[in-house]
């Protein structure tokens, strides 16, 4: 065996890798079948709530949103977009998208916020999640659908499931810097006035966080989107299938008109959380 | 535990950063703060501080930057943790306190008042007013009762509903007055509290405090860089110099007798006539002629001349200030006449005695105009002693810059 010319692999890491990952198939199914059950849920909800509802009601329901964070400019988008992803035949899609974003981003919300707050308030918890967030944002989604899909197999759950994993980061790290640039001296004066620790994040130091927060929120919803196309491809619904099917069959009119619903859905959420964040 | 003391700080020691045992044990050996620095990399903040301040004084703690004061304060209500010694209110240590009982020692004992007014953006007026008491537990009403109490005191009270930056600097450190009174603790840190103000707001939020202590006596700890400030509030001053506490002592003690000339230099420039009182220097070398019914003016002539002095003060048994009289006028009056004479018919008319309180530039016209040393006397009408031209140029030149004509600098100081 030589050490110094490259020609063979002497670390199996691929072959490690796919014995852990079986490994783990083979004991812990219950247990990453389990985890899909709240996302199950909340995904049937919202995606009931959606696709039940009538569709004007659906619209009227995100223009008031509009209107109340964004002003009349949105709302008149908004009105406008919806109506043209139905004409496009697209409503039904659009909705499933809808419910999927939804959950991904409560669950991002729910795991990254107190991530971030306990990274804002410690440093060394900071030093071990950064390289974490830096790996969950720069490694291609395509490597983990695999082993995703052999623990959850395929369907929206396990593609909401990536979807999070690709797009928690940015809450944790806007949560994070929300808390740190609480100026010290207000927190100084808090513990002055015999505030607890507890009382200092409820008090001041979530409240004053609240803007990056919101910020960190809104972006992870972009990331969520974004990641509609790729969740497709393991079997999730919505506006990804017609981009999947269209790329698959070259049918470029398809992945057009499920291009440009993403595109539309992506500016109304964008536009109405960032008037969210402003209030 | 003493009375007359509310809190008591022990050979407080504070080091910052890495080696702070190694820095400690130099410092027990006496090296240089530099030195330890260079060594350990440790700067040490605070050093063998120890000092009393009483109940219901306002105790100025001055020094320059970089002197320790700010971290001095903070180790008053240990959001500075010492790294050694005690710090006693009302006899309790801090020091040693729980977690627990500290968070309650700060709601209710004490409160502070900071130098960028660190008042919550997110909250109104009233809630930022509220905030210690909201800590505490108070209901919503309670609370905001004795918030809306607290900002009326300041003069806040139709601005309750606003924010905080809609308000000018002045009227913010107000509402951080009032988010100190609201507690209603018996000791008030401030932190450098007006020195972010302009001058003239500056003054006005120290009447404003002078003003709310007649009312309520509490413990003030008041830190400045300001002497002018110090002088003008406190009661008792403590002076800081790299972590050191050089002097504490009354304004006018300390500028009588500054203890190095570090605290000579801070008092440079100082007016005296404006912070010593005649009471502060007034001397009792001049003779005193105590008017007995048997005392005649032959007696006390003969007295003066004994004593070889021009002056003498006359009072009663119980020390009581009577008048003045010059060997002159005895003199002329034994010359004069020949029926019974009496010692106050030699009193010397247009001298009055001048009270304790005064301070040297209301008695300096009196001082000048006449040739006899200046009788002072205390609120119950004693004797203190008297203030003579020569008395009052010394103490003029002991404060003085040396380089300065001594005369030309009182004047300049009085436009």
């Amino acid at each position: 065996m030589n050490f110094f010319t490259f020609e063979e692999q002497l670390i199996p890491l691929d072959q490690w890798m796919q014995t852990f990952v079986n490994w783990l198939v083979i004991n812990y199914r219950d247990f990453f079948q389990g985890i899909k059950v709240p996302i199950e849920l909340s995904l049937q909800g919202l995606e009931w709530f959606f696709t039940t509802l009538p569709p004007l009601v659906v619209v009227l329901l995100f223009a008031v949103a509009a209107w109340r964070f964004a002003g009349k400019g949105v709302t008149i988008f908004t009105i406008v977009s919806f109506f043209l992803v139905g004409y496009l035949g697209l409503w039904h899609d659009t909705m499933i998208t809808i419910s999927m974003v939804i959950s991904s981003v409560f669950f991002c919300a729910l795991i990254g916020i107190p991530l971030g707050i306990m990274s804002g308030r410690s440093d060394r918890f900071q030093t071990y999640l950064r390289p974490c967030l830096d790996a969950m944002q720069t490694i291609p989604p395509f490597v983990y659908l695999v082993p995703v899909v052999m623990l959850f197999s395929i369907g929206t759950v396990s593609g909401i499931l990536a979807t999070i994993v690709f797009a928690l980061p940015p809450i944790v790290r806007l949560t994070s810097l929300g808390i740190r640039q609480v100026h010290p001296e207000l927190i100084e004066a808090a513990l002055a006035f015999g505030a607890t620790s507890g009382q200092v994040l409820r008090k001041v130091q979530v409240p004053l966080a609240m803007p990056s927060i919101m910020a960190g929120l809104n972006q992870t919803l972009m990331m969520a989107l974004s990641m509609v196309v790729i969740a497709a491809l393991i079997g999730a619904g919505g506006l990804g299938n017609p981009v999947v099917q269209g790329l698959n069959s070259l049918q470029i009119g398809l992945a057009t008109i499920g291009g440009l619903a993403i595109v539309l859905l992506a500016m109304v959420l964008d536009r109405i959380t960032q008037g969210m964040a402003k209030k | 535990m003493n009375k007359d003391i509310k809190i008591s700080v022990k050979n407080l020691y504070k080091v910052f950063g890495a080696n702070v045992k190694q820095a400690m044990k130099m410092l027990d050996e006496g090296h240089e703060k530099t030195h330890i620095h260079e060594k350990t990399g440790a700067t040490v903040g605070v050093q063998s501080a120890s000092f009393d301040i009483r109940p219901g004084e306002i105790f100025v703690i001055m020094g320059l930057s970089g002197s320790g004061k700010s971290t001095m304060v903070r180790m008053l209500n240990r959001l500075i943790e010492p790294t050694s010694g005690q710090v006693l209110i009302d006899g309790e240590d801090i020091t040693a306190m729980s977690d627990d009982e500290l968070v309650k020692m700060r709601r209710k004992k004490m409160s502070m008042v900071f130098q960028s007014f660190a008042l919550m953006p997110h909250l109104t007026v009233l809630q930022n007013a509220a905030f210690g008491l909201e800590l505490d537990g108070a209901d919503k009403k309670a609370r905001e009762d004795r918030a809306l109490e607290a900002l009326d005191q300041v003069g806040l009270a139709p601005y309750a509903q606003s924010f905080p930056k809609e308000l000018s600097g002045g009227m913010q450190q107000r509402v951080g007055l009032a988010r100190g009174l609201a507690v209603d603790p018996d000791i008030l840190l401030m932190d450098e509290a007006f020195s972010a103000l302009d001058p003239l707001i500056r003054t006005e939020m120290q009447d404003e405090l002078l003003k709310l202590q007649a009312k309520v006596k509490r413990t003030v700890v008041f830190i400045s860089h300001d002497l002018d400030e110090a002088m003008r509030i406190g009661d008792r001053i403590a002076i800081m110099e790299g972590g050191s506490v050089v002097q504490v002592g009354t304004p006018e003690e300390i500028l009588q007798n500054p203890a190095d000339d570090y605290v000579r230099a801070f008092f440079r420039g100082v007016d005296p006539t404006n912070i010593l009182t005649a009471g502060d220097i007034a001397s009792d070398t001049q003779v005193t002629i105590i008017a007995t019914d048997g005392k005649n003016p032959r007696a006390a002539l003969q007295r003066l001349i004994k004593n070889d002095r021009e002056y003498g003060y006359v009072i009663d048994t119980d020390h009581k200030y009577l008048g003045l009289v010059s060997a002159d006028g005895l003199r002329a009056m034994i010359d004069r006449s020949d029926h019974e004479l009496r010692l106050s018919d030699a009193y010397i008319k247009d001298v009055t005695a001048a009270s304790a309180g005064a301070s040297l530039q209301d008695i300096l016209p009196e001082v000048a105009t006449h040739s006899s040393p200046l009788p002072i006397i205390d609120e119950n009408g004693k004797y203190l002693g008297a203030i003579s031209k020569n008395l009052f140029l010394k103490t003029l030149h002991r404060n003085q810059p040396e380089d300065m004509p001594d005369t030309d600098q009182a004047e300049k100081e009085e436009v």
